[in-house]
């Protein structure tokens, strides 16, 4: 018989175990790049273009790259995500249609991004004939991250009090009056994470870009350009054993970058939430 | 018999799915009166006040049969607009419900939706509609604040300039002062009889006692039914049915 003392405390050895290894392996992961790319670091090497493959010169294209899909994904898959959110939760109640809705998103969820690329790569490069360009990358991007975007809108949506809605209903409000002025407002929080999170996956993805928007190592000029994104950069320079060094200063920029763009998004959500007042 | 009724139901049922919530109710409420609605938990108070602004609608799977009348105009007609209606028949909740924002926000969302913009435009009708629920002394030098800063007694309040600012025709408070100390309650009841110099109000007190202070006439509800309706005097002293006067001495509730 194991006494009650003993069972806390290897209940709590075991948790501290588990919370201690994450920030362990972050911290690894995380120093591994720094450490091996932040001395290579500097104004140059985010100003100039690659040269060489990337072997020599700096990211500058592929930081355009990755931006510029980045935002098509996020312009197309907000609205969309944030409407669906909106329609599941104040426009229609549970129902078959509701139910389908909310299984085809799952699925969606779950579909490795491997297969987007590919479809991304038969629909949109060949199909729509947009070759393989930020267009076509950015629309597959977009189908990806739709159903984390829909996912935490409803969340948000669904966490706002019931009295809310009755009270703009009471005063007059017609449901999209409603919608507009006291659904959006207040799930906006939940929405901003969703579109975080869609970011975060962007600015990561390799395997669905290489396949939409293609590898190019030229400044963009327009959507229909092709593009390389920083994480493909930095898979190519690794995977093809063109600069392991130049791959880590690719990565340690990438996470500065993800840390750049989340720390914004903090400051304009507290921005928000002043105006606003809670 | 009142002179002529501000709103008349005949009739009226009113079911959630299967369950009756109000039963055959025939009544007439008279304009520019207090009429309380007294009655044990789900008697179906709330049910019948969020009939007659049609708030029940929000609810899904809820079906209604007979009529209501507001200026002999039938409510469940189809051409009917709901929030004109909304407008004309406003409604305060039983606990506050502050939106989260500031108090002028909260005031001017009602006539903003209605469209109007003009911030001086505004401005009067908020100060008018606080200074009616008996609140601009206290908030004067912060309208701009968060509503959500207020007492619970201001938040109600504050929930009564928001229908005041909006004009209607008919106020219908549920149980305005639970959750209120005494004092909060006290200030809410003065406003209540000033406004009934101009409005219908239709009041669930959250006790006889608010009945018997504030009221002209009382409908005593019991399972969904008109018990019995009538002045406050002839309720609270000489009622007609048994279980009226059981509920007001105290035997149940």
């Amino acid at each position: 018989m194991i006494s009650r003392y003993t069972s806390q405390r290897v209940g709590k050895g075991v948790v501290w175990v588990a919370a201690f290894s994450t920030l362990a392996v972050m911290i690894w992961i995380l120093l591994q790049v720094l450490v091996e790319g932040l001395p290579l670091l500097n104004l140059d090497f985010f100003m100039d273009s690659p040269r060489q493959m990337g072997r020599t010169g700096g990211i500058f294209s592929t930081i355009i790259g990755t931006l510029a899909l980045t935002a098509v994904a996020i312009v197309i898959a907000t609205p969309l995500g944030v409407g669906t959110a909106v329609y599941l939760r104040e426009y229609t109640r549970e129902s078959r249609v509701s139910r389908i809705i909310r299984f085809g998103t799952d699925c969606l969820a779950g579909v490795p991004s491997i297969i987007f690329g590919l479809f991304g790569f038969v629909f949109f490069v060949i199909l729509l004939r947009m070759g393989w360009s930020i267009l076509s990358g950015g629309l597959t991007l977009a189908a990806m991250i739709l159903p984390t975007i829909i996912c935490t809108a409803e969340e948000a949506i669904k966490a706002i009090p019931y009295s809310y809605r009755e009270v703009s209903f009471a005063l007059g409000g017609t449901r999209w009056q409603t919608v507009a002025k006291v659904i959006l407002p207040n799930a906006m929080p939940g929405i901003f994470t969703g579109v975080l999170l869609g970011v975060g996956r962007s600015v990561g993805e390799t395997a669905a870009i290489i396949l939409t928007a293609g590898s190019s190592l030229l400044i963009p000029t327009s959507l229909f350009s092709p593009t390389r994104t920083m994480s493909v950069h930095f898979y190519i320079l690794a995977r093809e054993g063109i600069s392991m060094e130049m791959a880590y200063a690719t990565g340690a920029a990438l996470i500065l970058m993800i840390l750049g763009i989340n720390t914004l998004a903090n400051w304009l959500l507290w921005r928000y939430f002043r105006k606003v007042g809670g | 018999m009142p002179e002529k009724a501000k709103i008349v139901l005949e009739h009226f049922h009113f079911y959630y799915g299967a369950d009756m919530a109000l039963k055959d109710v025939n009544l007439q409420i008279p304009p520019r009166q207090i009429f309380a609605i007294l009655g044990p938990a789900r008697s179906g108070k709330t049910t019948l006040l969020k009939s007659l602004n049609r708030l029940t609608d929000l609810i899904f799977g809820t079906n209604h049969t007979g009529h209501i009348f507001l200026d002999h105009q039938e409510i469940y007609d189809s051409q009917i607009s709901l929030p004109e209606l909304r407008r004309r028949v406003g409604m305060v909740f039983d606990l506050p419900t502050p939106l989260p924002q500031s108090v002028f926000e909260n005031v001017a969302y009602g006539p903003r939706l209605k469209g109007i913009a003009q911030k001086r435009r505004l401005e009067e009708i908020v100060e008018k509609a606080l200074r009616a629920a008996v609140l601009w002394e206290e908030v004067k030098d912060r309208v701009s604040s968060s509503a959500l800063r207020l007492s619970g007694g201001q938040q109600q309040r504050l929930c009564i300039a928001r229908v005041l600012a909006l004009e209607p025709e008919v106020i219908m408070l549920d149980e305005p002062c639970s959750g209120l100390d005494p004092i909060s309650t006290a200030s809410i009841e003065r406003s209540l009889t000033e406004l009934k110099e101009k409005y219908t109000v239709i009041l669930v007190p959250h006790n006889i006692q608010q009945a018997s202070r504030v009221a002209d006439r009382v409908g005593f509800f019991l399972s969904g039914e008109l018990v019995e309706e009538g002045p406050v005097d002839q309720i609270f002293t000489r009622p007609k049915d048994k279980r009226t006067e059981d509920y007001i001495s105290g035997k149940f509730g």
